[in-house]
């Protein structure tokens, strides 16, 4: 990019405080979908035969899958920093598997429930919460496979320039965080 | 990727440099300010023109100008195109990327591309959202698009119309996300925050605001457009769904919008008065306390539109308080603006008398919204004109009056040449007089029980909605002084040489306009942005351009 007017090296590199203001306003998002299904919830009531008992097993295994990416992920970025680029891709590629995975897992669960998107409240509400959260976990993965095809020995990404990298892993610690509470708020409560 | 070019190489660089630039996708945030500002304008004619045609249908009781559908068509977009292609864009966007890089020492935003992105989200918006009306038929809904309402009215428009929300909502995001992190990070050594000119703060508190309740908005238009599109309930309580929901989301967005609005007014007075006045902003630390408090009460008061909803005794409770409580931030910085006047040497200006209008226009709508807050009151005028008269005394009478005095303060920064006084004294009389003949009668409108939104009203309002509509014929007469004077003295305005208002904020230690990074040497460090009337010598500036401005002992020479 020659287009640049402005020397940007005259300042520090704020790209991930920007990347984290962000995450904030991303998070935010989700804050308001969690207040209304919250709100749904107390003063809504579903109709008759439409309470069903979400299966707990698929979910939680796929939180553990996304707690793991995160260790993953950090791993990567450790492995970067000491300069060892091999492992860091080795790393990346089982962040991005246990992402996909968790997104297979995802499928499943939305195939084996036994209610569609129209249904009622609760299964609009579901369905829209998991379904945003599911695209941020789409394009975390897509993003994962980029940071793991530069950050190859020679590639753009190096202990010199890992901006990409941690800009990756802090959206996907996001996308973690939000899954717990998730988890949490649909699930569990 | 980002390559740092020197001085020398920019004139070297892709960027058109002539007036090409103000079409290009240019990274400079003093030509993004200038895009935000001009391109503002014309929406702001475009939504004037929608206002006109409102005030034309309401001289006569019947529904004879326009018909029923067209009408709420018109006032929605009315509504829309004035909040998020006018004043949104404009007193955030033009003003806050052309002076907040000035004020915290910088050459550009944090994120100069970031900032183009966001600008250039506008226009397509823009032009998305008025094509509606001509190819689709315009959403009906109002600029609240409340369901069960936005459900039921013809579906395209009003999806349009959400597209063009979003676009414009991200866009907003972009934009404050770099003023937090232009401020909070690209301050030049030495400058503490405590230091900062108060538009700065305005920005800052502004765009907090931004990052935390637009994405909520964001998130309920996209549950509103399925709700339309993919016919799921989540507000329609036909399928079961919670309309009073959308509300609070709606209204979680909305309500800081009106600080979105008028923060950024309240730092450019702040800015303009003291020039003018040759006196120290009064107060500097409770109106840096007053801005964050009212950042914090905005965030929480916003179910006070939604008195009539069937909200709770409790909730009705706490969030009258909480807004009660804004008053007194907003208090305090109406005392600290007149104790900057009093006294002050102030000399009568076109910027100076918008200032002066903004100050009693506001105390007004401050004072209207201070009684609308109270349960019994809403209650009785919900959905009147009386609402109609108080928001306009915020966002007209509030900021698009800030929006002219900073065109009359800073033109001779951008261009290097004074506007016209005569003329623009004309607006101003115009302009204020036509703004309180229209919205004034509309409170005794809404206290007689004139609903809004409606095109027919019972005849014996005729009289009163004749003189609201002479007063905005009056405002639509008010715009061609100001037109003629803008173009006129971008030719033939008197040279306003760098510093015409012996101003101390730091862009006007620059050259008029300003070279492209702003500064030809370091940026100067202002320690005092509102030193005036100190002696000669006694300010602690270390500007290294403009510094023999104020050792000369020519500070106090009008």
């Amino acid at each position: 990019m020659t287009t640049l007017n402005h020397s940007d090296s005259a300042h520090g590199d704020h790209r991930l405080f920007g990347l984290a203001t962000f995450l904030v306003a991303d998070g935010m998002t989700f804050a308001g979908f969690f207040a209304a299904y919250l709100t749904f919830r107390a003063v809504n009531p579903l109709p008759d035969g439409h309470n069903y008992e979400l299966e707990l097993l698929l979910p939680t295994i796929n939180t553990l899958l996304l707690l793991i990416s995160s260790f993953t992920f950090h791993r990567a970025g450790a492995a970067l920093r000491r300069g060892n680029h091999p492992l860091c891709q080795r790393w990346l590629l089982l962040t991005a598997l246990l992402g996909f995975s968790f997104l297979a897992g995802q499928m499943k669960e939305y195939f084996a429930l036994p209610f569609g998107l129209r249904d009622n409240l609760f299964a609009s509400t579901f369905y829209a919460i998991t379904g945003f959260h599911g695209l941020h976990v789409t394009l975390g993965g897509l993003m994962i496979l980029i940071v793991w095809w530069q950050s190859r020995t020679g590639g753009r990404i190096s202990a010199n320039n890992p901006f990409p990298l941690e800009a990756a892993e802090l959206y996907w610690h996001f996308v973690d965080g939000i899954w717990v509470i998730l988890y949490g708020l649909l699930y569990l409560l | 990727m980002t390559i740092s070019l020197t001085p020398e190489q920019n004139s070297g660089s892709l960027q058109p440099q002539g007036w090409l630039r103000y079409l290009s996708f240019s990274t400079d945030h003093k030509v993004i300010g200038l895009q935000y500002l001009v391109c503002g304008f014309l929406f702001y004619l475009i939504g004037g023109a929608l206002a006109g045609a409102i005030r034309t249908e309401l001289i006569t009781p019947i529904s004879d100008f326009l018909p029923r559908e067209t009408y709420n068509e018109v006032l929605t977009l009315h509504g829309t195109v004035m909040i998020f292609l006018w004043i949104v864009p404009v007193v955030n966007g033009a003003f806050g990327n052309y002076l907040v890089p000035f004020y915290v020492g910088a050459r550009d935003m944090a994120f100069p591309r970031l900032n183009a992105v966001a600008f250039w989200l506008i226009p397509p918006a823009g032009l998305l959202l008025i094509a509606s009306y001509f190819f689709a038929g315009a959403s009906q809904s109002g600029w609240t698009a409340y369901p069960p309402l936005s459900i039921t009215t013809p579906a395209t428009g009003q999806i349009i119309w959400i597209l063009s929300v979003l676009l414009l909502g991200g866009s907003s995001i972009f934009g404050g996300i770099n003023f937090i992190a232009t401020i909070l990070k690209l301050r030049r050594p030495g400058l503490k925050l405590m230091q900062l000119p108060m538009y700065c703060w305005a920005m800052l508190g502004t765009s907090i605001l931004v990052v935390l309740s637009t994405p909520v908005l964001a998130g309920t238009l996209v549950l509103l457009s399925f709700d339309i599109i993919a016919h799921t309930g989540f507000f329609n309580p036909a399928l079961g769904g919670n309309a009073v929901v959308y509300q609070h989301l709606f209204w979680f967005y909305s309500h800081p919008a009106v600080y979105i609005m008028v923060l950024p007014a309240f730092g450019l007075v702040s800015e303009i008065l003291p020039v003018h006045a040759r006196k120290p902003l009064f107060g500097y630390t409770t109106m840096v306390y007053s801005i964050m408090a009212i950042v914090f009460l905005g965030l929480i008061v916003w179910a006070h539109h939604m008195f009539t909803s069937g909200t709770p005794p409790w909730m009705r409770l706490f969030f009258t308080i909480a807004t009660a409580f804004i008053a007194v931030p907003t208090g305090i910085k109406f005392f600290n603006w007149l104790a900057t006047l009093w006294g002050g040497k102030i000399s009568l200006n076109t910027a100076m008398l918008f200032c002066c209008g903004f100050i009693v226009n506001f105390v007004f709508g401050g004072i209207t919204g201070v009684a609308l807050a109270q349960v019994p009151f809403d209650i009785h005028v919900h959905d009147t004109y009386f609402v109609v008269g108080h928001f306009h005394y915020i966002v007209y009478g509030g900021t698009v009056f800030v929006i002219f005095a900073s065109i009359y303060h800073w033109y001779p920064k951008v261009t290097g040449r004074l506007l016209n006084e005569p003329l623009g004294q004309l607006h101003f009389w115009l302009t204020f007089v036509g703004f309180n003949l229209c919205f004034a009668p509309q409170h005794w409108l809404g206290l007689n029980g004139m609903p809004r939104r409606v095109a027919e009203y019972d005849p014996q309002f005729t009289l009163i909605n004749q003189l609201s509509s002479a007063g905005a014929l009056l405002m639509a007469i008010s715009t061609l002084p100001f037109l003629i004077n803008v173009v006129m003295s971008a030719f033939n305005g008197t040279p306003a040489g760098d510093n015409p208002w012996n101003a101390l904020t730091p862009e006007w230690l620059t050259s008029s306009p300003p070279p492209v990074e702003n500064w030809k040497g370091e940026p100067p460090l202002v320690h005092e942005p509102y030193g005036y009337g100190h002696q000669p010598g006694e300010l602690s500036l270390e500007a290294t351009s403009g510094r023999e401005l104020w050792t000369l002992g020519q500070t106090e020479q009008r």
